[in-house]
Formats: structure tokens, C-alpha cells, sequence
């Protein structure tokens, strides 16, 4: 279960392709959902899966954080400076992925009320902490979403990059398959 | 001849100036701009706007206002729900980032007895300028407490969305707003 030297262990793999899936999901719905009708079945229904998803993701973002740095990651490849800009892209995933979180959960929270998760619980607000709160919150929550976009495509292809060019272990390894040496 | 002309100067600036200019008082907030519109015909939703400006003429004792302008901060649109006033001030509704005042100028102001009154004039909303008709009355005036004086006013008015390019469809029973507005100014 835990990730070692040599591979990620299934609990940190599970958790990454479930937010990758996520993650393009709530970028399609989230953009589908604010042009749709007054009078769409969906109307009430995307905006409230969005935001419950979006928080129980943020719960397993956290953790996963945590998770990560309990115990040793599997060994990097490439040069010294695609390690570097590797961990640097992760970082900034990592960051923009906190930064969605925040913004979305401000805007809904911006007077005062809660967020349903699923009617199953509910976490409340932190009342307006700044003037205008849900229009900033707002196009932070846009354009955060799209840069998110961005860095992660290239995520993906520079694991293709691994997988087909360097021909070493980076893609296979987050789907599963232990190193051999 | 002269005499004549002479009196009529002195008698129109005599009436100019006696119709005082009052500032409204959105400072103290003594004055609000509030709207209401049909839920799905089930309903109504009220709202208003926090931030405006204005000021109108009134002659002491008179049944009517002479002229009356007021400027609307479209952002400030407060329906007491922060994810639908951003709906609101999107491109849906207001487009506050193109259009980020309203504005209404009065052309005429007509005194309809029984101290109702009718101000006709140009509300420009959305980018739209159209003439609208406002039935409003005095409510009060006199001196305040504080030195100064003041006169109020209400008025009400409705307004088709569509005549102002507002075409988001929130169902038959909603294709019109009706204006509810309170204003009293403050004499300069």
C-alpha cells in the first residue's frame, strides 16, 4: 500500500487517476454548467455536484498530500534539469489544485452559507472575508481552472514523453507495474 | 414694454430660485433602489442596488419635484444571495464589466393632483437608453433636527427586460422588474 523506492503503492496510484478523472470532469461540467438554462433539469443539480465533489476532492487532496510524504518516493529519471522542472509542475498541480479549492468553496460561501456535500454533511462559511468576494473568488476559480488544464496536459504528455521516447519505467509505474531493476 | 420683459426676468429668476437643489441622501442611506421580479410566477424575489447617486429639484410646498437624476453602480446589485448576484452581474443579466452604470435623467414631471405625479425619463440600462414613466408622490418634508431639510419621495415604476437587451429566459412569469424607489435629499 505505501509507496517506496520502487513503485507508488496502490493507495497514492488509486488516488492520482481518480483526480485525473476527476479533475476533467469538474473542468467540463464547470464550464457546461454556468451557460445552462433557467429551466434545465441540471440546473440545480450540476452547480450542487460540483461543489460536493470539489470538496470531498479537497479532502483527498489533503490527505494525499500527507500521504506522499510519509515515506520515500520511487526514483526520478531524466536529466538533473527535467527532475528539476518535474518537480517543479507537480508542485505548481499541486498548488493550483489547493488554489481551485479555495476559490470555489469562497464563492459559494461569500454570504454566509454553507455547502451541502451530497446531503450528507455540510461545511460552513467563513462569511465575506473581502469586498466583492464571489466575482474575484469567481474568475480566480476560471482562470486557475483552465491554467490547471494547461499544466497537466503537459503532465500527461511529458509522461508519454517517458513512456515512448526515454522508454523508462515513469508511466508504467503509476499504473502499477513494481520496477525491476 | 420693458417693464413688462423686466418682470418677467425678475419672476423667472425669482422661481429658479426658489426651486432648490437637494442632494440625495445616500450617505446616511435615507434613500433605496429596489427591484422585485416574479419567481417562476410562484413568487417574488426583491432585491436592490447598495450604491447609487442623484440629486433633483424641489420648490418649497410645491406637489411636485422639477427634475430629478440619479446614477445606479450596477455591481452593487444585492439580491441577498452572493452565487445569484454574481449570476446577475454576468453577462446573463447586467454585464457589469461592460455596462457598469445605470443611469436615469427625467425630461418632463407632470403633477397628476392628489399629490401623485408622473416623471417621465430616460433610463439607460444595460447599454440601452429608453424613455420609461414613473408614478411617484411626495411623501414628507420639512426640517430635520440636525439644521438642515429635506424632502422624500417614492415612486414605482416596471420595466420589461427585454426592451433593455436583457433576453436570459426566466419564464413567462418573468419578463418584467418593477422598481420600487425611495428617495429623500438633503436642500444644498
Amino acid at each position: 500500500m505505501k509507496h517506496t523506492s520502487s513503485g507508488w503503492g496502490w493507495l497514492l496510484i488509486t488516488i492520482h487517476w481518480l483526480t485525473a478523472l476527476t479533475v476533467f470532469s469538474m473542468f467540463a461540467a464547470g464550464l457546461w454548467m454556468v451557460d445552462l438554462n433557467y429551466y434545465s433539469d441540471w440546473y440545480k443539480t450540476a452547480p450542487h455536484w460540483h461543489k460536493s465533489i470539489g470538496l470531498l476532492l479537497a479532502a483527498l487532496t489533503l490527505f494525499r498530500v500527507v500521504w506522499r510524504l510519509v515515506g520515500r518516493r520511487p526514483q526520478k529519471f531524466g536529466s538533473k534539469l527535467e527532475q528539476r522542472v518535474a518537480s517543479l509542475a507537480h508542485l505548481f498541480i499541486y498548488l493550483l489544485l489547493f488554489t481551485l479549492f479555495l476559490s470555489g468553496y469562497l464563492i459559494s460561501t461569500a454570504d454566509g452559507r454553507a455547502i451541502d456535500v451530497f446531503n450528507w454533511f455540510t461545511v460552513p462559511s467563513l462569511g465575506e472575508l473581502i469586498d466583492d468576494q464571489e466575482d474575484i473568488a469567481g474568475s480566480i476559480h476560471f482562470y486557475v481552472a483552465w491554467a490547471l488544464i494547461g499544466l497537466v496536459s503537459l503532465h500527461a504528455l511529458a509522461a508519454l514523453k517517458h513512456h515512448f521516447f526515454d522508454k523508462d519505467a515513469t508511466l508504467r509505474r503509476m499504473l502499477g507495474q513494481k520496477q525491476t531493476p | 414694454m420693458k417693464k413688462l420683459a423686466l418682470a418677467l426676468a425678475l419672476s423667472l429668476s425669482a422661481s429658479i430660485a426658489n426651486a432648490a437643489e437637494y442632494v440625495i441622501d445616500t450617505k446616511g442611506a435615507h434613500a433605496s433602489i429596489n427591484f422585485k421580479i416574479q419567481h417562476l410566477g410562484y413568487s417574488w424575489l426583491v432585491g436592490r442596488f447598495n450604491d447609487f447617486s442623484g440629486e433633483f429639484s424641489y420648490e418649497d410646498g410645491e406637489p411636485k419635484m422639477s427634475k430629478v437624476n440619479v446614477t445606479i453602480q450596477t455591481d452593487s446589485i444585492d439580491s441577498n444571495h452572493a452565487e445569484r448576484d454574481k449570476h446577475l452581474r454576468g453577462d446573463d443579466f447586467l454585464n457589469v464589466k461592460k455596462f457598469p452604470e445605470a443611469k436615469f435623467v427625467s425630461t418632463t414631471v407632470t403633477d397628476e393632483g392628489d399629490g401623485q405625479m408622473t416623471i417621465i425619463g430616460d433610463l439607460t440600462l444595460h447599454g440601452v437608453t429608453k424613455s420609461i414613466s414613473i408614478d411617484a408622490h411626495k411623501i414628507g418634508e420639512g426640517k430635520d433636527p440636525w439644521g438642515g431639510y429635506r424632502a422624500g419621495f417614492a415612486g414605482e415604476t416596471k420595466i420589461a427586460l427585454k426592451d433593455f437587451n436583457i433576453d436570459y429566459d426566466l419564464g413567462p412569469a418573468s419578463t418584467e422588474v418593477e422598481l420600487m424607489l425611495h428617495v429623500e435629499g438633503v436642500r444644498q
